[in-house]
């Protein structure tokens, strides 16, 4: 029960920020990008909620358009391997043999480069920007799920239900779509949640570094990264969009607790 | 299996490692659009000129002659020199790893300071108060961006209360010490949630097993089984759980000394991001891709070698 009321706070605090974030011209009036260098750097007030940043720009207005853009890549940069990993999972699992050891030394390689010093390289391959950004975070994230989902085939292969299955002579593409699928994704279900908050955190590392989304636009790494050198006096610049961060983070290591206690019953 | 069979068969499952992290890095400046020689000639770029700088490269040579030079190359701790200064990558690498060292070492540390205790202190009493407060930890530690993180201990311990300098290493040893504090404890901050959990799972598994109670029947006082039968089991287990996010870590050093302006292997790829020197990216890349090869191994080993069922499995 009690995982149950957690679930749904974590629910309705992302399912906020998602709404803010999808009728953010509706919210504030102020468009994110638009200088106004006569009224910089000013304290939050009636009319700049959370103030304005060197450039005279909304913070506020800033931070729920950036939801707009660390959210959706967060997601797309989650989706895209989620899929790869979870069919090279199955069919890794299933088949075994050469394949699977192929694949298995391709994850190891993958696994032995440090999470941001591959996803830095690539992003240099690929140069700067939001689609280098989801390639480089997919080519190093499909391996989790492969790995997840590898091992449950590994587990459930050995099952009577596939060996029924397998015995009624149904064609291998149902076994694995309509009986071994259904059994081994929840646990890579889970573990999505919390890469979602693995693939935002790397966007605003990246966004930081200066090798994100490109300048101008609205996002909470490059906005951290703006606010630096104004610290001692306008802390709330760099402090807000990590602190979003952190409540999405929050929200979504709820919603994936939840999501065990659901689909492990 | 004795250790020293294990050990034979760890060694023998790095070498695809090995050759997938090779290509990898090798194939770094063939994907990136545009030749090198035109980062290097710019507008002084004419065919004849390119062609001699290509032969002098050695870009004009089959693909597998270069990856086999590049891995005898790379053996030899010859990884090419930076077309920005002309200056050895690999001098450049050793130059700025005492700071990344320092850095990790000093997270590593912090973070055991901290996870202990608490792990200590939630495992000893199951579901009180203080051990939901210590489970919340994770939760909410997981998801904080590493940048944010370095950015309020800077404002908190630099700049509201000026305890330690935020940016730059020093020049003597107690200011590198100094230095080094408070991004050190940002990377704890980050890596001691994942140690705690982990504690903390595997000294409940612990409590509950047969030879704690043992242990308790023959009356050994509760602070001795904590620390002699508990903790040393526990910190078996999380052995591996430490060896294995140092991959993580080392990956966050870039980070953490971008954000402490402080001259470690880190800043210096993200400086030759910058001005698109491949030979330094790739430098960096093979060399932290070794470091968490040997970490892990080294890992492995330790753990076999202190608790002997891993190698029998």
């Amino acid at each position: 029960m009690k995982s149950n009321k957690t679930f749904y706070f974590g629910l309705t605090m992302l399912g906020t920020i998602v709404l803010a974030a999808i009728f953010a011209p509706l919210i504030t009036r102020f468009d994110p990008i638009e200088q106004d260098l006569m009224t910089t750097l000013s304290s939050p007030n009636a009319t700049h909620w959370l103030g304005t940043d060197a450039f005279g720009r909304d913070v506020f207005s800033r931070i729920i358009f950036g939801a707009r853009i660390d959210l959706t890549i967060g997601i797309l940069a989650v989706l895209l391997p989620f899929i790869v990993g979870v069919t090279l999972g199955l069919v890794t699992g299933w088949f075994g043999g050469r394949f699977d050891s192929f694949i298995m030394r391709i994850v190891d390689t993958v696994i032995a480069f440090p999470f941001y010093v591959l996803a830095i390289a690539l992003v240099f391959i690929f140069g700067p920007g939001v689609k280098s950004m989801i390639v480089a975070i997919s080519l190093v994230g499909w391996v989790a799920y492969c790995r997840i989902v590898r091992a449950n085939v590994l587990v459930a292969k050995a099952q009577d239900y596939v060996h029924a299955a397998t015995l009624t002579g149904l064609p291998t593409t149902r076994i694995l779509r309509k009986h071994l699928l259904p059994n081994v994704i929840s646990q890579a279900i889970v573990f999505s949640m919390s890469d979602i908050v693995l693939s935002i955190l790397a966007i605003v590392s990246l966004g930081y570094l200066g090798l994100g989304v490109a300048v101008p636009t609205p996002e909470w790494g490059s906005m951290i990264q703006e606010g630096q050198p104004y610290l001692l006096q306008q802390w709330w610049i760099a402090t807000i969009p990590g602190f979003m961060v952190v409540i999405v983070g929050f929200s979504l290591s709820l919603i994936g607790d939840g999501l065990v206690a659901r689909l492990e019953r | 299996m004795s250790y020293f069979t294990y050990v034979g068969k760890r060694l023998i499952q790095l070498l695809p490692v090995l050759f997938g992290i090779s290509v990898f890095v090798f194939t770094i400046v063939h994907l990136i659009p545009g030749e090198p020689a035109d980062v290097l000639l710019g507008q002084n770029a004419t065919p004849a000129r390119v062609a001699i700088l290509n032969h002098k490269l050695g870009i004009d040579r089959p693909i597998v002659i270069q990856y086999l030079n590049f891995v005898w190359d790379a053996m030899h701790f010859s990884l090419g020199t930076s077309f920005y200064n002309k200056e050895s990558v690999a001098s450049l690498i050793i130059a700025r790893l005492p700071a990344t060292a320092m850095l990790l070492s000093g997270g590593v540390i912090l973070s055991i300071l901290i996870a202990l205790p608490l792990s200590i202190l939630a495992a000893s009493k199951r579901g009180a108060w203080r051990d939901q407060i210590v489970r919340a930890v994770p939760i909410v530690g997981l998801g904080m961006p590493q940048v944010w993180v370095g950015i309020m201990l800077i404002l908190l311990f630099g700049l509201k209360f000026p305890l330690f300098p935020v940016s730059g290493f020093g020049d003597t040893f107690t200011q590198h010490l100094r230095s080094v504090f408070l991004p050190s404890l940002s990377i704890a901050i980050l890596l001691s949630p994942i140690l705690i959990r982990s504690l903390r799972a595997s000294m409940l598994e612990i409590l509950d097993s047969d030879f704690i109670l043992t242990a308790r029947a023959k009356g050994i006082s509760q602070t001795r089984i904590t620390i002699v039968h508990v903790l040393r089991n526990a910190i078996i287990a999380s052995v591996t759980v430490l060896g294995v996010n140092i991959a993580y870590l080392v990956g966050s050093t870039v980070i953490v000394e971008r954000i402490f302006v402080i001259p470690g292997s880190g800043s210096l790829m993200i400086d030759a991001i910058a001005r698109r020197d491949y030979p330094i990216v790739q430098g960096v890349t093979l060399f932290f891709a070794i470091v968490v090869v040997a970490v892990n191994l080294i890992t492995d080993l330790v753990h076999a070698a202190l608790d002997p069922r891993v190698a029998l499995k």
